[in-house]
């Protein structure tokens, strides 16, 4: 039984990778999307265009501005002189924010009076906004302590010490790769394996297939090996490039992640086999491909939080296999979580696992008759 | 039948011969309507409904070593605010325990003498902030909502004691930051329109990756092209039924976001009809050309799937910000025609006509759906080659 | 022979000194290799050669699809490279596979041609009236062309093509996959296109029968002209040199078998009660005990294979090479001696019903033939018998099961060679191989043995290499019938095996299924051909899903015998029974 399901999974291996165009996509593209991706994805923002507006001009306002321009996050990209100028370069998006210093800055300043400065948004991007002004509260607090303890001011009450576990300098990106990981991972294994049996449909060789003694659940297994173990190469390859050009820090145990990620391909390429079972056409199955895999990605908690969605969703996203794939990966490369703590992990994808692979042998042999 | 046109020549009639088999055969293997009417709702439902950024209910671990009235204070500020879920925690490690195994995103700690030093001018109370920073944009997001639940219980706290100049009633410089356009940073309103995007692309780039390779395959373009067929009318004759296809799926987008989503629309109609057929025609130009350079199904699938949703996803500034990007990386978001759409979608939604927003963008779109269109052109010839 | 190479102002088509090549320098393959001819106005012009002779590459650079290296082609006075618009609106050209939306109705198809040619909508109706009263589709218009037997989706082929008249016809393989009823019809309809609107017709075959039909054959071999001329003259020299044997003991083909290793005998083909072999120049018949000789007339077959067989000889197997080896010869006793038996069987689609009550049994090392007009349920009889497909009712077992609910290893009995050979197009030749050998559990030396066995005997290691979807036509027979082999089956199900494959393909294929036979495989096989038909020990004739009438070759000819017709070929007695108006006769035990 062995040896025939290892010449079919042989046969598949040479059927994907003899094309150069196919092998250039199975091989070469994640790699590239590693690289473009981690750079792509990250929440932290540089170069933020600002404009600033300032009618005062004292050395207060100057030493403001210059903390905006210091700071790594901002980049002034004009300094306006009219007020109607601030509606121009927002709905242009030549800025994103507009920081305005009142002529009555330094004067209130000096005076003990509160002194305003105002900050007009570009909230188009929602998410780009919030951040950016958190980064603009941060500049004015650490103004007005330097301030404080420069003028021998009464100094605050009570501060807040801040300390962040497992990416003390909240490198998004450390939260991003890993996620990049589980996507790519997710895309090659739903490519080898959803697409296969449509294209023996279409090609007229499926049924030459089911007259030798291969049964359906050895065709399935198969199948599954050539995505099972591309998926664990390129799994293998792309967490390597991970921690060593990437520096995302790796904390925990390889066995634990090599669990996690044997658990998840053996759910994604369920998934995948029962795509491939259903179509009858190669469009069928990249339709089925899409389906699937655009919601996966968009309900795993890679960009946005799980935590943020309404209830009903986040009850949708308990049988998404990338969802635990996702806290698999990056408990283990930040937080170094142990097999004990993830196993609420684990039990999950392996059921995932057990139930998609049984329903992809259980259509297969139910579409055959 | 009808082809009001054909008395006009034959290049017409030869065009809506095209277009009317291209009709028939998406009537045929619905596969094609699902993906331009199945997928953008499902999609936008997901999406519309299920992610947002803006945080609530963070689960926070409260720890006072000593608890008394002032701790209590600053726990009732978290505890009335939407944002936290505040959890009282015995002690330190119990709360670190919580933050390990994911039950809390960040512990706030009183030590012990927190009060003591509150009451005394010389030294601040330190309070102390443990946050899980895995996901490092959360914790941002969760720090900055408790340094301001923090500055409220401060000012409150000012007022009671009735510290006229106190440091919390007047610090030197106050930020009053205005948000244009989406005041209260509805993510809804910035991600559905960038999602209306995205699916397009897919949507666009996947009617049409896999037509002319079947045709190829099933030896039907051979006798397609010794009819009297120009390339040029191959080319239309595919064209126009995904784009009319495409164009229906995005209505079915727009109205969602409009009406499901409640996502305003402040720019012109005409504008929007624009800029979408535009749109479209470099995703459909974009899939045209990967089915004529794969020629065959298997691969034109592969290309599909690899360079259609994570480029749109990841390089279109959707969700990541493309000014933050390397600048070569940002260099090669020029190609990604979705960056451009997006923009003009965003300022067509919440802002509205705003000619030095929608015309460099609408021209670089413009330049993508040429390119693709004549590349394809030069790449199919008239030939077998 | 190149009688006709003189430029007049009636050419259809004027080619000079053309060429094509494909592939990159070293690799490159000269596939019409210094052509030059011309084709007269209002004439039948056959295209024949064998496997990746050039036929399709020179149709297409006719049509204007290809660019030619050098040389130049004109076609109805135009320069094809220069103008090839031109030359496609006054033109019809129908591909192999008859390039038809399989997802679009007869009509849509039409349609869809008549405006791609500029029909005017008012002559529409006439026009369609016309070509579906021609070829017989009135009744079908709503029909999907997915849903047509293949004889159906040739005559909507050509009625596309046709529904602008040209005033030149390239048909390419019209006939491949489409039985003897649909090929005399089609030949009806290209006869009258000649005499009633004077079109020249240009068809590529590898039916050589149908040479003769022909004004005029080109003969093409390796991208070369061996000859131009009409099919009397190719086989005017070959008289005195065809003859007949008989012997009244023994099987024809072992006849056959033995008449082809005698050194003066080129050729030797069961032909009806006889076994036709062609002589070398000035032999005469060898002696042959307790036989008879009978001078025959020749036949442009003849010719092709003379002038082939030079060009070809080492590609013919060794002779009689053991093709299985002695271990697997069953014994006689060791197993039943029917080895399929199928009784009542019948297989519904919805209300339509495919098989009906089909019953039949083969022997062990019979060669079966099943034969019947497209979609007669042939194929849909073989796929149940596989266990590809359950029955829907009926009794069927093959090896002593039904394959469909019997363990899998009981599949490993049996070897099948589907339609248009299901090949893994991107693996090589060798991968291809050693795939469907260990999916057989062939392992370790015997694996290797099997192997080496396939490379030799199909003369397949010049390509072991090579894509399998690259292989000229006869080579992927050759492969796919190697990899049915791989496991050296008991039975062997062979679907439409011959079709488009040329004459010398087959001949070497035949010499094969017959050795084979004779080490006790059980073949069974449909075919088109029905010079085939003749290699059969015993064979059925199906229609509708009915078996019309069973029998050795001579009890089914002897069924069509007339006095119009005393000796009619398997051709005519299937045509009869075809188009008998009586009813089926069902079962046959």
């Amino acid at each position: 039984m062995w040896q025939r399901i290892i010449a079919l999974a042989i046969k598949e291996f040479q059927a994907l990778l003899r094309d150069p165009k196919s092998r250039f996509v199975i091989a070469g593209s994640p790699l590239i999307q590693l690289l473009v991706f981690s750079f792509a994805a990250t929440f932290d923002l540089s170069n933020i265009p600002i404009a600033i507006y300032n009618q005062d001009g004292g050395q207060a306002a100057q030493a403001l501005v210059a903390r905006f321009e210091g700071s790594g996050h901002f980049k002034n990209v004009a300094n306006i002189r009219r007020e109607s100028d601030i509606a121009r370069v927002i709905d242009a998006q030549k800025a994103l924010m507009v920081l305005t210093i009142g002529p009555r800055f330094e004067a209130d300043l000096r005076t003990n009076q509160p002194a305003t400065v105002q900050l007009i948004i570009d909230g188009r991007n929602s998410n780009t906004a919030a951040i950016a002004l958190s980064y603009a509260n941060t500049l004015i607090a650490d103004f007005n302590t330097h301030w404080q303890t420069s003028h021998q001011l009464r100094a605050p009450p009570s501060v807040i010490k801040t300390r962040a576990w497992f990416n003390p300098n909240l490198e998004s990106r450390w939260f991003i790769v890993p996620g990049i990981v589980a996507i790519l991972m997710l895309v090659v294994v739903m490519v080898v394996t959803a697409l296969s049996v449509a294209r023996e449909r279409e090609q007229g060789t499926f049924d030459q297939l089911l007259v030798t003694p291969l049964r359906p659940v050895e065709i399935l297994i198969g199948k599954a090996i050539p995505g099972f173990a591309i998926g664990l190469l390129e799994g293998s390859i792309i967490i390597f490039l991970a921690v060593n050009a990437f520096a995302v820090p790796f904390e925990g145990h390889l066995l634990t992640l090599y669990i996690g990620m044997g658990l998840f391909l053996l759910s994604a390429i369920g998934i995948g086999l029962m795509i491939s079972a259903l179509a009858t056409t190669l469009q069928q199955a990249v339709l089925g491909v899409f389906l699937f895999l655009v919601p996966a990605i968009i309900l795993s908690g890679f960009a946005t939080p799980i935590a943020n969605m309404p209830p009903f969703v986040q009850d949708l996203t308990l049988i998404n296999p990338m969802r635990y794939f996702m806290i698999i990966l990056r408990g283990i490369f930040l937080e170094g979580s142990s097999f004990q703590s993830l196993q609420n992990q684990f039990w999950p994808l392996a059921l995932i696992g057990l139930v998609t692979l049984a329903t992809a042998r259980w259509l297969f042999r139910h579409r055959m008759n | 039948m009808n082809h009001p046109s054909a008395r006009r020549g034959g290049s017409l009639m030869r065009i809506g011969g095209l277009i009317h088999k291209e009709f028939l055969q998406i009537l045929r293997d619905p596969s094609s309507i699902a993906i331009a009417f199945l997928l953008p709702v499902i999609l936008l439902l997901i999406f519309g409904y299920g992610v947002s950024l803006n945080a609530k209910h963070i689960p926070l671990a409260f720890v006072a070593d000593a608890p008394d009235i002032e701790s209590a204070a600053l726990y009732a500020s978290y505890n009335h605010s939407a944002y936290f879920s505040p959890q009282i925690a015995p002690n330190l490690p119990t709360a670190e325990r919580w933050l390990v195994n994911r039950q809390v995103d960040a512990i706030v700690h009183l030590p012990s003498d927190f009060t003591a030093k509150l009451n005394t001018a010389s030294q601040p109370a330190p309070l102390q902030l443990i946050i899980n920073g895995v996901d490092a944009n959360q914790a941002r997001l969760t720090q900055a909502y408790i340094q301001a639940g923090w500055q409220s219980w401060l000012a409150a706290r000012a007022q009671a004691a009735g510290f006229e100049n106190s440091w919390a009633a007047a610090q030197p410089v106050e930020l009053a930051a205005r948000i244009w356009f989406n005041p209260e940073l509805r993510s809804r309103n910035y991600l559905v329109p960038g999602l209306i995007a995205v699916i397009m692309t897919l949507i666009g780039a996947l009617l049409t990756a896999l037509v002319m390779a079947r045709e190829w395959e099933r030896g039907t373009l051979e006798a397609l092209m010794v009819t009297s067929v120009h390339i040029n009318e191959l080319l239309i004759g595919k064209l126009v039924p995904y784009f009319v296809l495409g164009m229906g799926g995005m209505t079915l987008s727009v109205a969602m976001a409009v009406w499901l989503f409640g996502v305003p629309f402040l720019g012109s109609l005409w504008l929007l009809v624009l800029t979408s057929a535009l749109f479209l025609l470099t995703a459909l130009g974009m899939g045209l050309f990967i089915s004529i350079v794969a020629r065959n199904q298997f691969v034109a699938s592969l290309i599909a799937i690899i360079t259609t949703f994570l480029p749109a996803f990841m390089l279109s500034g959707f969700i990541f910000d493309i000014g933050s990007m390397p600048g070569w990386l940002q260099n090669l978001t020029y190609l990604v025609s979705a960056r451009y759409f997006i923009v003009i979608l965003h300022t067509l939604f919440l802002v509205g006509d705003v000619p030095a927003v929608l015309w460099p963008n609408t021209l670089a779109m413009l330049a993508i759906a040429v390119f693709f269109i004549a590349a394809s052109r030069r790449k199919i010839r008239k030939s077998l080659e | 022979m190149t009688s006709h190479l003189v430029e007049n102002d009636t050419d259809a088509i004027a080619i000079q000194g053309l060429h094509k090549s494909f592939g990159k320098a070293p690799h490159a393959t000269q596939a019409v290799n210094n052509v030059s001819l011309h084709v007269p106005m209002g004439t039948v012009i056959g295209l024949i050669g064998p496997d990746g002779a050039g036929k399709t590459t020179l149709m297409r650079l006719m049509a204007g699809l290809l660019t030619p290296d050098a040389g130049s082609v004109q076609v109805l006075g135009v320069n094809v490279q220069k103008d090839p618009l031109t030359v496609q609106a006054s033109i019809g050209y129908m591909p192999q596979h008859f390039g038809l939306y399989e997802d679009l109705t007869v009509q849509e198809n039409l349609t869809l041609y008549a405006d791609l040619q500029g029909v005017p909508f008012a002559q529409r109706p006439d026009r369609y009236q016309q070509l579906l009263t021609m070829t017989g589709l009135g009744a079908f218009t709503d029909r999907l062309a997915g849903r047509l037997s293949g004889g159906m989706k040739q005559k909507l082929g050509l009625a596309c093509t046709l529904v602008r008249p040209p005033r030149l016809l390239l048909l390419d393989e019209p006939t491949v996959g489409v039985d003897p009823v649909s090929r005399r019809e089609l030949w009806a309809i290209v006869y009258q296109l000649v005499k009633e609107d004077g079109m020249t017709v240009l068809l590529s075959t590898a039916y050589l029968d149908e040479a003769e039909h022909c004004d005029q054959v080109i003969l093409l071999h390796e991208g070369q002209i061996l000859g131009q001329d009409t099919p009397a003259a190719f086989t005017q020299h070959l008289a005195g040199r065809v003859f007949g044997a008989k012997r009244a003991q023994g099987l024809r083909r072992h006849l056959q078998a033995e008449l082809k290793q005698h050194p003066h005998i080129l050729d030797a083909v069961i032909d009806g009660d006889w076994v036709r072999v062609l002589l070398t120049e000035q032999a005469s018949p060898p002696a042959l005990p307790d036989g008879v000789w009978q001078p025959l007339p020749p036949r442009f077959e003849d010719a092709f294979v003379l002038m082939l067989h030079g060009q070809r000889t080492a590609q013919t197997p060794p002779a009689l090479a053991p093709i299985t080896p002695p271990h697997s010869e069953p014994t006689a006793h060791a197993r039943p001696s029917e080895v399929i038996a199928v009784h009542a069987l019948t297989r519904r689609f919805g209300a339509f019903i495919a098989v009906n009550t089909v019953s039949f049994s083969v022997q062990r090392g019979e060669i079966f033939g099943l034969l019947g007009a497209n979609g007669a349920g042939k194929s849909t009889t073989f796929r149940m018998l596989c266990g590809l497909l359950p029955a829907s009712s009926g009794a069927l077992s093959v090896a002593g099961v039904d394959l469909f609910t019997a363990a899998a290893k009981a599949r490993a009995r049996i070897g099948y060679m589907a339609q248009k050979y299901a090949l893994y197009e991107v693996l090589s030749v060798m991968q291809n191989l050693k795939f469907f050998a260990r999916a057989y559990g062939l392992k370790g030396e015997h694996l290797s043995r099997r192997l080496a066995w396939a490379l030799a005997e199909f003369d397949l290691g010049h390509y072991r290499d090579t894509n399998s979807g690259l292989l000229p036509l006869g080579f992927k027979q050759r492969l796919a019938m190697a990899c049915a082999l791989m496991h050296e089956p008991d039975i062997l199900f062979l679907d439409e095996p011959t079709s488009g494959v040329d004459p010398i393909e087959r001949r070497a294929f035949w010499g094969r299924i017959n050795r084979l036979a004779d080490q006790g495989v059980t073949i069974m096989i449909t075919t088109h051909f029905m010079d085939e038909a003749e290699y059969c020990d015993r064979l059925v004739i199906m229609s509708q899903g009915r078996i019309l009438a069973a029998g050795t070759p001579a009890a089914i000819r002897a069924q069509a015998q007339t006095e119009a017709a005393p000796n009619p070929s398997m051709e005519d007695a299937f045509i009869a029974l075809i188009t008998e108006p009586t009813q089926p006769m069902g079962a046959i035990a």
